[in-house]
């Protein structure tokens, strides 16, 4: 689980941050606009690419993907 | 009635809200034809101030231009007003159809098609051509009439970094199983005025089979060595899938747009595309009038040679001086302030000396990178320039701008 967090984190700060912003497991990545609804669309897809799974379109929320932490949570349940 | 107080109070406080934040657009009234030489009206009532316009999109100077007058009053003579219809059914008339042929050939495309803007070209164009199967990929700083039209497809959309090429390979890999590829992005930026690397990835999109869009809205007419546009200058004219652009900035100014490309796909666009389909066409005045524009660009380079001219004098004047413009070499020179109030404020006092260039910040442009964005044109003529550049430095001496650096502006006036 620390592994898929760092390496969710890692994509999470070269995909979207632009500047020194800090990202940690709990920052929020929707609500605090780090990461935009258009580009939801890769990080679902890496995700799904990286751990072989497919995450349902309605499963893939706002709310679900705003923190490190949270995805993780949302992949686990998707690896089981 | 619906219109209750209830309702008018929730606008109201919207627009005060705005005004409040300085985010109120207040327009100025210009009382003559679009040129380098202005009357406006600003605050509306005070008397007219002869001005330079430095914010037009009037790239070639063609907007009030007597031939271009002359070829849409003839125009207007001999084919009408409008069309009273949408092209299918009876709005589609022989100079509809010349000017698709004429702008084919200037872009060296292979059919073209007309739209009432290029807003409409590119909130329709997406959605006619693409489907859920399918994937867009975006350069994160594209019109927002793209972003629109992004929207209004049902196929995927993901973003690249802006012109980060390393980038936009992981995106096309990662999407490399959607049956139909898209990458879009503008030619010339409008806000950074830089250029796309259109051969880089007019490559990529060979190497992943994926379609390549350019807005060249800020190109036609004078990026490249015949004013082709920006694929002209980075040398994949007949790579590119599809352009779209207008015809409300350097060519002619007055209104209209087009999607110009692959053939297929502008037949989609005629079947498909809401804009077109239910909306008139481009008035008969204004279709003379771009004929005419692209008669006089085919013949000559005279006028996209003349705004390279103007465009390196600005550029260095500005450096000269000491202030910090965003590097490039189109005509869309950014004069980089980073703070909204003093942009407010260079913009007002510049006007006070004569010269209207407006000040851009949050949330058109990121936070902390508020500017004047001015804009040079074939129109200008060097002692325009002059005098701009003299009421540049008298506005940087006052704010002791000239000569520093982002970071000592930013900690004399915030970010």
């Amino acid at each position: 689980m620390e592994d898929m967090k760092e390496i969710v984190k890692t994509y999470v700060i070269n995909e979207y941050v632009e500047d020194d912003s800090e990202v940690t497991y709990d920052t929020p990545l929707i609500s605090g606009g780090i990461v935009d609804s258009f580009s939801m669309v890769s990080l679902k897809r890496f995700l799904e690419n990286k751990y072989k799974i497919s995450i349902p379109d309605d499963k893939a929320t706002p709310e679900a993907f705003d923190s490190v932490n949270k995805i993780c949570v949302l992949v686990n349940e998707y690896l089981k | 009635m619906a219109y209750s107080d209830k309702v008018r109070g929730t606008y109201q406080e919207i627009i005060t809200g705005m005004k409040d934040a300085g985010l109120l657009k207040v327009e100025r009234y210009i009382h003559s034809a679009q040129a380098a030489d202005i009357e406006v009206e600003f605050p509306a009532g005070a008397p007219l101030k002869k001005v330079i316009n430095i914010c037009a999109n009037n790239y070639l100077g063609l907007s009030s231009h007597p031939e271009v007058v002359k070829a849409a009053h003839a125009g207007l003579d001999s084919r009408g007003y409008g069309m009273s219809s949408v092209r299918f059914i009876c709005g589609t008339q022989d100079i509809h159809r010349q000017l698709e042929s004429m702008v084919t050939k200037f872009l060296g495309t292979e059919d073209t098609i007309l739209f009432p803007s290029c807003m409409d070209a590119n909130a329709g164009v997406f959605e006619a051509v693409l489907t859920k199967d399918d994937v867009m990929i975006s350069d994160r700083l594209v019109h927002a009439s793209i972003i629109d039209g992004i929207r209004l497809c049902s196929a995927m959309h993901d973003t690249f970094k802006h012109s980060d090429m390393a980038h936009l390979e992981e995106k096309l890999q990662l999407h490399n199983d959607k049956r139909l590829k898209m990458v879009i992005t503008d030619g010339v930026f409008s806000m950074d005025g830089d250029t796309a690397k259109l051969d880089q990835m007019a490559d990529l999109c060979e190497k992943y089979d994926a379609m390549l869009f350019c807005d060249e809205s800020h190109a036609s007419g004078f990026i490249g060595k015949t004013g082709r546009g920006t694929h002209e200058k980075c040398g994949v004219m007949g790579r590119m899938d599809i352009i779209t652009t207008t015809f409300g900035k350097g060519l002619g100014g007055a209104s209209g747009g087009c999607v110009s490309g692959r053939k297929e796909l502008v037949e989609m666009c005629r079947q498909k595309a809401r804009p077109y389909l239910f909306s008139n066409t481009i008035a008969p005045p204004v279709v003379a009038g771009v004929i005419k524009v692209l008669e006089i660009l085919s013949a000559t380079t005279e006028r996209r040679d003349k705004l390279e001219k103007n465009t390196e004098f600005w550029r260095k004047g500005l450096t000269e001086m000491g202030l910090i413009i965003k590097e490039g070499d189109t005509p869309i020179v950014p004069v980089m302030l980073f703070n909204a109030k003093l942009s407010q404020d260079v913009s007002r006092d510049l006007y006070e000396e004569g010269i209207y260039a407006i000040g851009f910040f949050f949330p058109v442009v990121p936070q902390s990178q508020a500017r004047i964005r001015t804009q040079i044109s074939a129109g200008h003529e060097i002692h325009h320039l002059e005098k701009a550049l003299d009421a540049f430095r008298k506005v940087g001496k006052k704010y002791n701008i000239l000569g520093k650096t982002k970071q000592e502006i930013i900690e004399m006036y915030g970010m």
